[in-house]
């Protein structure tokens, strides 16, 4: 009884680290596409209008770091299911 | 004005300089005010989550600050270069500091004060707190890229004009 409970408690250790890699990596595709979007986009402003690419980088920096926090959400929850 | 520092000006066609390079300007105002309000951070984390918190604490926004010094340098850099190697320094600087953030947490992990909660509380606090932070100033000047609105009282701004 006590080595079913022993594997049932490894068994529950290792889905958690499963799941928490999963979760990272899935949490981290979606800020992959949202940062494509942003630099593809600003690219395009400045090859319009290149007098404005220091608005336009500045708007992109904050942009990819806003997107980034998306994936640093995905992140702390690793952290959590895998340290806590 | 010495040459390194005309690479980041460019006179637009009215005549007006423009710094297209305000990465690193948005990094160090962040910065500063993280450093401004971090001790207030430490002194909650040391108060609710006791000496391993802000161990912790302080270790998360080590790692956030590392962290946007890292994407403005990657993105200056590459920006100097060509528009493909700013979409290239993006995307995997992205990954990249991802990858590092991810070893430098795993090291820290085998410290014996490390605290997971206080640690990813302070990530995504510190991260957000800084952003919004910065794009209340910079939405108020997005003429200026990273240039906050500092004792700019509408008199002054009358002036400039």
């Amino acid at each position: 009884m006590i080595d079913l409970l022993a594997q049932a408690d490894t068994a529950v250790d290792g889905l958690k680290a499963v799941g928490a890699g999963l979760g990272y990596g899935l949490a981290a595709i979606g800020p992959g596409v949202g940062i494509g979007l942003v630099v593809g986009n600003a690219i395009t402003a400045m090859a319009r209008q290149p007098e404005s690419a220091g608005m336009v980088r500045t708007t992109m920096f904050l942009g990819i770091a806003f997107t980034e926090a998306l994936a640093l959400i995905g992140f702390v929850v690793f952290i959590l299911l895998n340290f806590a | 004005m010495n040459d390194k520092l005309d690479e980041r000006l460019m006179t637009a066609q009215d005549g007006t300089v423009v710094n297209i390079e305000p990465e690193k300007k948005i990094v160090a105002d962040m910065l500063w005010r993280g450093i401004k309000v971090a001790p207030v951070w430490l002194i909650l984390s040391l108060l609710v989550w006791g000496t391993d918190g802000v161990a912790s604490a302080a270790y998360g926004i080590a790692l956030v600050f590392a962290n946007f010094i890292a994407a403005a340098a990657l993105l200056t850099w590459a920006g100097r270069i060509s528009p493909g190697a700013l979409m290239f320094a993006a995307l995997g600087g992205f990954i990249l500091r991802l990858v590092v953030l991810t070893i430098a947490v795993i090291a820290a992990s085998k410290i014996s004060v490390f605290a997971p909660v206080p640690l990813g509380i302070t990530i995504i606090v510190s991260h957000l707190g800084l952003l919004v932070w910065e794009t209340r100033y910079v939405s108020l000047s997005l003429a200026y890229p990273g240039l906050g609105p500092s004792n700019m009282t509408p008199k002054k701004c009358k002036e400039i004009k």
